[in-house]
């Protein structure tokens, strides 16, 4: 019964053995589990796609840099959910980007958004609608107002992964912590 | 479009600060430059209000009844000019508090952006001509001091933060409330709008309105009897942040009680009902601080006692009387933060805020000494002073309102005799008698560094230029004075805020 | 003039009365809720000012001579207030972490010095001794959670 040794006890059943998370390896092999796993793998770029296209149709649609930013924040959670948060495998690492620059640089770009009407002597944040002829596609109109979205979209992301990486891995390295402090 | 800059500049600054987390010099220049830049902004509003009426900006190019609209007339420019000033004075301390404290290479990801949006909310509560945006503008502002007072907690920190966080937060769902009431019964939100509208409406919803107004707008702006927050909570916050919280956030609270008095409910809020709470406010807070022995909340309930002169200005139902409570409200925005501003750098030389524990500063500190002595002189009203000219405002618009507001005119006698006492005990306490060695520091890793060595210059820098612009209220009291009876007379007549707003088919 | 309807102004009504009532407990948590229940009778109410329920939206379509548009503001101030309402929530949750963190235990306290003037003590406390006094407190706190420690160092 040399299989039986090999068996994974039963409350490890679906711990996935290969790296199905997004992007690259996960370090944590314990509490996961697969079909999390693959779920968040197939969903997660479906709904980072989806959370563009409600950016995009949001000036005449149901949709707009806030709703399509949740849905991304959505999708990072799920990875989160999915993933475990513990070092290295935090969102945070990966991307290489800082959340709060995220927010900034979202903030900044909605405001300046705003302020740029007034150059051009027009009140501030007034629209203005560009049509673009692009070749095999056709007649395209572009809201001016699609930036403020564009900004207001990266800063609920922003605030989403801050709060992914203070509330969520925070709270679980601080009871890491307890757990080790009380072992010792 | 200008009177949309104090309220993107800040926002901007913000997003900026965040993005140069790292580096704390850059974080300094932009905060100080974006505040420089609104309170320029905002002098070149006030001239412009002064001199051709007030000046919108419509959101968007939507017109008023439809579209958010942003209006600086005299009053709103001016208190935002003091604001911004007072706010770039603070945040010059608060730099150099983090620099003798750290050291000049740490820098904080939150402090400078939620600084800076805090004055944004502050501006847009100014000058907004939207009473849903006055809701947005009082959420930007508390949100941000929710996290300026519970920044760098500790259990003490916390549990003053709870307090603070909870009342307000109490107090803005009833104003949400009354803004959904406000739109179910008029079917606007626009102010000028609203002014129209609020005036055909039965005259028991109208008061009934004006009332939900003045609970929501008093608890923000510390009304006894709705005041208990205040001192427990703005104490325990560093100095910095209870010197603008001290010095703003009541005062937004003011101007948007006058504000909505003059304009929408010119008939609501019953004079008497005013009168009465000016009074127990006045009394109550000086009482209070009388009975304190904790430097900062000596100060915080002198605040809230002056609230109550504030209100008294209120209930004058005249043009004299909005005039006055304007020119109050300029006053006192200035002197509150400095009394904060100096009470934080007594606290670091002597360890304690207990002013039976501190004794003989004046001959460690002489200069401390007439930093305090100026501030708590003005706020006592003492003639030549800028208090003097704001009281003296203040009696003038009351005495000619009938007998109660006279009686009333009394009590703000009494209250500012009561103030003068309070602070001539604590200056005695504090700075006479035998000099004591300043207490431990109990806790070192805390931003307050006890001991004399650590007090960087440019605090006092900062908080010397205070004093001098409340020196300047009272050597421009003419001129200031002039301004403020007209935006008074302006708020009494209403017809060039609605003219501007609305066209000229608002103005009939 | 419309009305509300009975049913709504009742549901509004309850959740203001729920809410008030949880606000007034100690433990933050339930504190939370209420601002959450709080904040759903407020946005319901700005709902109900939009006019009667089952009028199309303001979006697609032409108002002429069909029956008159749902007003389209009050849903645009209720979104707003229900995305503050949202990030003042989340806020909350943190500070009761936090509280939870450094006193262990969510409990909104009382205000000290309103005990020390109820005790009448002298007032000699040096700021020091206030914190010693504070310290005891949390100590002896029935209600506290203590005894899991303090589960982290200092974060700030």
């Amino acid at each position: 019964m040399s299989a039986e040794d090999t068996r994974v006890p039963w409350p490890r059943w679906d711990s996935p053995t290969e790296d199905w998370m997004l992007p690259g390896d996960c370090p944590v092999t314990s509490e996961r589990t697969l079909l999390l796993e693959l779920a968040a793998r197939i969903l997660f770029p479906a709904v980072l796609v989806f959370s563009l296209y409600l950016l995009l149709v949001g000036h005449y649609g149901p949709g707009g840099g806030f709703s399509g930013g949740l849905v991304a924040g959505l999708a990072f959670v799920l990875r989160h959910i999915a993933g475990g948060s513990s070092e290295g495998a935090e969102i945070g690492a990966r991307i290489r980007v800082r959340p709060p620059v995220v927010v900034g640089v979202g903030l900044c770009v909605a405001v300046v958004t705003a302020l740029v009407p007034a150059a051009f002597g027009a009140p501030v944040l007034s629209s203005t609608k560009v049509s673009v002829h692009v070749p095999l596609l056709g007649e395209f109109e572009i809201v001016s107002s699609l930036a403020l979205d564009v900004g207001v979209y990266l800063l609920i992301v922003g605030v989403v992964l801050d709060l992914l990486r203070s509330l969520g891995s925070g709270i679980e390295r601080d009871a890491l912590d307890a757990e080790s402090e009380a072992a010792s | 479009m200008l009177p949309a800059l104090p309220v993107l500049l800040p926002l901007l600054g913000a997003g900026a600060t965040v993005v140069v987390g790292r580096w704390a010099w850059a974080q300094r220049v932009i905060g100080v430059t974006v505040l420089a830049a609104v309170s320029v902004v905002a002098a070149v509003l006030l001239v412009m209000a002064d001199r051709g009426g007030p000046v919108v900006a419509e959101i968007g190019g939507w017109a008023a009844p439809v579209g958010i609209v942003l209006v600086a007339d005299r009053l709103s420019a001016l208190l935002l000019l003091i604001s911004t000033v007072v706010t770039l004075a603070v945040l010059v301390y608060a730099i150099d508090q983090r620099i003798a404290d750290y050291g000049r290479r740490t820098a904080s990801t939150t402090f400078h952006p939620i600084f800076l949006v805090l004055s944004a909310g502050v501006s847009l509560a100014y000058l907004t001509g939207d009473l849903f945006s006055l809701f947005v503008a009082f959420e930007i502002m508390l949100a941000a001091s929710y996290v300026l007072i519970t920044r760098r907690t500790d259990a003490r920190r916390i549990r003053s933060g709870m307090t603070y966080v909870i009342i307000s937060l109490t107090s803005s769902l009833l104003f949400l409330t009354t803004v959904a009431l406000v739109y179910a019964a008029t079917g606007t939100v626009n102010l000028a709008d609203l002014a129209e509208r609020v005036a055909a409406l039965p005259t028991g919803l109208q008061t009934v309105l004006a009332l939900l107004v003045l609970v929501t707008f008093g608890i923000k702006a510390a009304i006894v009897p709705l005041h208990f927050w205040l001192p427990d909570s703005y104490p325990n916050a560093p100095a910095p942040v209870t010197a603008l919280f001290a010095g703003l956030l009541t005062k937004v609270g003011i101007y948007a009680l006058l504000r909505t008095r003059t304009l929408i409910f010119p008939e609501g809020h019953p004079s008497v009902l005013l009168l009465v709470l000016a009074s127990v406010t006045m009394i109550v807070g000086v009482l209070g601080a009388l009975a304190q022995n904790d430097l900062n909340r000596i100060l915080s309930f002198l605040l809230v006692s002056h609230i109550g002169f504030m209100i008294f200005g209120l209930a004058v139902t005249d043009a004299a009387g909005a005039g006055g409570t304007a020119l109050y409200v300029v006053h006192h925005i200035t002197v509150q933060a400095t009394l904060f501003l100096v009470s934080g750098l007594i606290t670091r030389r002597t360890g304690t805020v207990s002013i039976d524990a501190m004794g003989g500063l004046a001959k460690r500190a002489p200069l401390l000494a007439v930093l305090f002595a100026i501030p708590a002189l003005t706020l006592a009203g003492v003639p030549p002073t800028s208090g003097f000219v704001a009281k003296l405002a203040l009696l003038q618009a009351g005495a000619g309102d009938g007998v109660a507001t006279s009686v009333v005119a009394g009590i703000v006698i009494l209250a500012s005799l009561l103030t003068l006492y309070a602070v001539v005990r604590v200056w005695v306490r504090v700075f006479w008698g035998e000099p004591r060695e300043p207490l431990p520091d109990n806790d070192p890793d805390d931003d307050l560094v006890v001991g004399t060595a650590r007090t960087a210059t440019p605090m006092y820098v900062a908080t010397a230029a205070l004093v001098a612009v409340s020196l300047t209220i009272a050597a421009a009291a003419g001129p200031l004075s002039a301004v403020t009876t007209r935006a008074g007379d302006d708020l009494v007549a209403r017809t060039p805020y609605l003219g501007a707003v609305l066209g000229q088919e608002g103005a009939r | 003039m419309t009305t509300v309807s009975l049913a709504m102004a009742v549901v509004v009504a309850a959740l203001y009365a729920v809410g008030f009532y949880l606000l007034l407990q100690r433990s933050l948590m339930r504190v939370l809720l209420g601002v959450v229940v709080l904040g759903h009778g407020a946005n319901l109410l700005l709902q109900l000012t939009g006019g009667p329920p089952a009028r199309p939206p303001i979006l697609g379509g032409s108002a002429e001579g069909s029956a008159p548009l749902a007003d389209p503001l009050p849903q645009a101030l209720a979104l707003t207030a229900v995305v503050i309402t949202f990030a003042m929530t989340t806020y909350l949750l943190a500070l009761g972490y936090r509280s939870w963190v450094l006193v262990g235990h969510d409990e909104v306290q009382d205000d000290l010095e309103d005990r020390r003037i109820a005790r009448r003590r002298t007032p000699t406390a040096s700021m020091g001794e206030e914190a010693d006094e504070q310290g005891d407190e949390v100590g002896v706190d029935p209600g506290s959670a203590a005894a899991s420690g303090d589960p982290v160092g200092d974060r700030s």
